[in-house]
């Protein structure tokens, strides 16, 4: 029987097999941040250890990091030991480290990429949920906790059960204003956070092959927010096009070589995944979330749900929670939802193609009185292409702010925060209560979708322009 | 690692689905550089309720946490795991636990232990009607048990080895390092590094 392009990749990465032990698995990229390493270098120092492989690890400071006046110190002095932990550790272990200021600098899943340190079949892992994004390259790419960090910074190994194997096709053509955003959040709402829990998610079909590979790690990013540690979408010409001018795809003999394996990354066609489920494509819709987790979404022309139709009471009661806690009535139209902030930007939509489309539905057009609107590119490359191609102007002239590289109100880790109740349209990924900051409330959209809004102060899509 | 064999404590009784590590410790608690001093951001914005379940003094000095389906979705942060063990709890009991986090907790010592939610529901009516109820989890014997009743549970006999001996992970691969220094030996060419930096 052939096998699933996770089990492939797998199989490569086999350092030791033992019956009745995890397997144990090297690791071919290491990326590290600010937040989940510091008690990790602790670990090796106390056990004078080193980092066994700094030349297959890399750094970057993006969680806690100021998106305004980045060339004073940071202001929090307690964000500010922390990324100077990094620094210090980065230093005496001898890892790359692209610091605030740097060119390179930026969000840990945008920076990979955009430098080609990410290509099909490696191994990737970081101290972050989002590690998943990778996966658009055909590449096994999850998150691990502090321990595992330390445990990978020591051996470059990690020992792991294999996943079970999900295939989610996405047949058809998407309409125009339909995203890949808007793929991924019909896909959690379908089958739930918990439902890839244990499996690595194989995104296939149509649908899937015709997206850009930012729009596929857009896709990726979000597996994790149906309980998948990784998903992951097979290479092809789009991926090897991308990947060709970066600065550290192969070059020359190991290109060809490299292509000729990547070539290999398919799931083959009598692989038996343990479960398929499908999508139809030319149905999906604008998906905006209305509850407090990414699964809690429902078409923008839809009306918020209400609990007392709801029949498995578990589900019933999260969403009278949800509904209480983001202060909306069950009936409203989605599309009446005034909110007060659009965040565009993170590791699931800060990257140039995003700002791109956002700015495409902004030109010569002003954002409401009612809302601010923060535009933060997810590296500062990012930035700088668009401030090439002039999209800095279009969002300043919509009356937008124009901010450096991080992850930002993503997460609320640094100063760009929702005050208690404010609502939110947001490019990000999680929608949970008091993520933006306490008692901040979150609608998950696509950048086309928080363009609109911006514009219109009610959650909309360009169609309602 | 501590050893884990067997704990006996009262229950927090947590009637909550899909409590996400961004509750369990929220992103603002996250910038301390030691394991240590999480307990203070534990469950950071419910605590603000009086009526949340840990601020109940009934319910002062739990060990066991039992919550709902799908504890520990989101964020990595192992964080949450030392919030966690920092306020004092030993083990977790839930119907299903996020990877992530299931994984971070068995790395960490805290031990977390699949039940059906029928089995949840009814612990938690027992603590409720008595918080004092005093639950025990034996790890050697594989079982949940309070009053008369016992509870089988299962988990790989390789983790709970590793919790029973309280083994180090690292400890346990750098026995085997050899095979990782063969394993290099074949890594093909055109692998990706990271130095010298090139843009």
């Amino acid at each position: 029987m052939g096998k699933t392009l996770a089990e492939k990749i797998w199989a490569d990465h086999i350092v030791r097999q033992h019956e009745g032990e995890p397997d144990l698995i090297y690791i071919d990229l290491h990326l590290i941040h600010e937040v989940t390493s510091p008690q990790a270098f602790d670990g090796l120092r106390l056990a004078n250890r080193k980092v066994r492989r700094p030349e297959l690890t890399i750094a970057t400071e993006d969680h806690n990091v100021p998106t305004t006046d980045i060339d004073k110190p940071i202001a929090d002095p307690v964000s500010k030991l922390q990324v100077d932990t990094l620094r210090k550790n980065c230093a005496e272990f001898g890892v790359r480290i692209h610091s605030l200021g740097d060119v390179e600098q930026g969000i840990v899943h945008v920076v990979g990429p955009q430098l080609g340190i990410t290509q099909p079949g490696m191994t990737i892992v970081c101290g972050d949920s989002h590690t998943s994004t990778h996966g658009a390259f055909g590449a096994l790419a999850f998150g691990i906790g502090t321990s595992e960090v330390e445990h990978v910074l020591a051996t470059q190994t990690l020992p792991l059960v294999r996943p079970k194997t999900m295939a989610i096709n996405v047949e058809g053509k998407l309409k125009p204003g339909v995203t890949s955003k808007d793929i991924i959040l019909a896909i959690i709402a379908k089958i739930g956070t918990g439902g890839g829990q244990g499996y690595v998610l194989e995104y296939r079909g149509s649908a899937i092959r015709a997206l850009s590979m930012e729009s596929r790690m857009t896709v990726c990013n979000m597996s994790i927010e149906a309980g998948a540690r990784a998903g992951l979408i097979a290479p092809d010409e789009i991926t090897f096009e991308y990947l060709k001018s970066k600065p550290h795809a192969p070059k020359g003999a190991d290109w060809d070589a490299a292509v000729s394996y990547w070539k290999t990354l398919q799931s083959d066609s009598d692989a038996k995944f343990d479960v398929e489920i499908s999508l139809n494509a030319d149905e999906l819709e604008p998906f905006v979330t209305w509850g407090t987790n990414p699964g809690q979404g429902l078409p923008l022309n839809s009306k918020v749900p209400n609990p007392a139709e709801i029949s498995d009471p578990e589900a019933r009661g999260a969403a009278e929670r949800a509904l209480t806690y983001m202060g909306l009535v069950a009936g409203t139209p989605l599309k009446d939802i005034k909110v007060d902030t659009i965040f565009l930007g993170s590791c699931t939509n800060g990257r140039i193609e995003d700002l791109r489309s956002a700015a495409d539905v902004l030109k010569g057009k002003k954002i409401s009185k009612e809302v601010r609107m923060l535009v933060v590119p997810g590296s500062a490359r990012v930035r700088l292409q668009a401030e090439s191609e002039g999209l800095d102007k279009v969002f300043l002239d919509a009356g937008a702010e124009w901010r450096t590289a991080g992850c930002s109100m993503c997460l609320g880790m640094n100063p760009d925060q929702l005050a208690v109740g404010e609502r939110s349209a947001s490019t990000s990924n999680r929608n949970f209560e008091g993520r933006q900051g306490k008692g901040g409330r979150t609608h998950l959209v696509s950048p086309l979708v928080a363009a609109a809004t911006a514009i219109r102060g009610t959650l909309s899509s360009p169609a309602d322009l | 690692m501590e050893k884990y064999l067997s704990h006996t404590g009262s229950v927090l009784p947590l009637r909550r689905s899909n409590v996400d590590t961004d509750q369990i410790i929220p992103a603002v608690y996250l910038k301390r550089v030691t394991k240590s001093g999480f307990e203070d951001g534990l469950f950071g914005a419910w605590r603000n309720d009086p009526e949340f379940v840990l601020n109940k003094a009934e319910f002062a000095g739990a060990t066991i946490l039992v919550a709902g389906v799908d504890f520990g979705t989101g964020s990595s942060r192992e964080h949450a795991v030392w919030a966690l063990q920092n306020y004092g709890f030993k083990v977790v009991l839930s119907s299903r636990f996020a990877d992530i986090f299931r994984g971070n907790s068995q790395k960490a010592g805290l031990l977390t232990v699949v039940i059906d939610q029928a089995e949840i529901e009814a612990i938690w009516s027992a603590v409720e009607a008595d918080p004092k109820t005093q639950v025990t989890v034996d790890l050697e014997a594989k079982t949940v048990s309070y009053g008369s009743k016992s509870i089988a549970f299962t988990i790989d006999d390789y983790t709970r080895w590793r919790l029973m001996e309280g083994l180090d992970d690292i400890g346990l691969t750098l026995k085997n390092i050899d095979s990782v220094s063969s394993f290099e030996q074949s890594r093909p060419s055109f692998k990706p590094k990271t130095l010298p930096a090139l843009s």
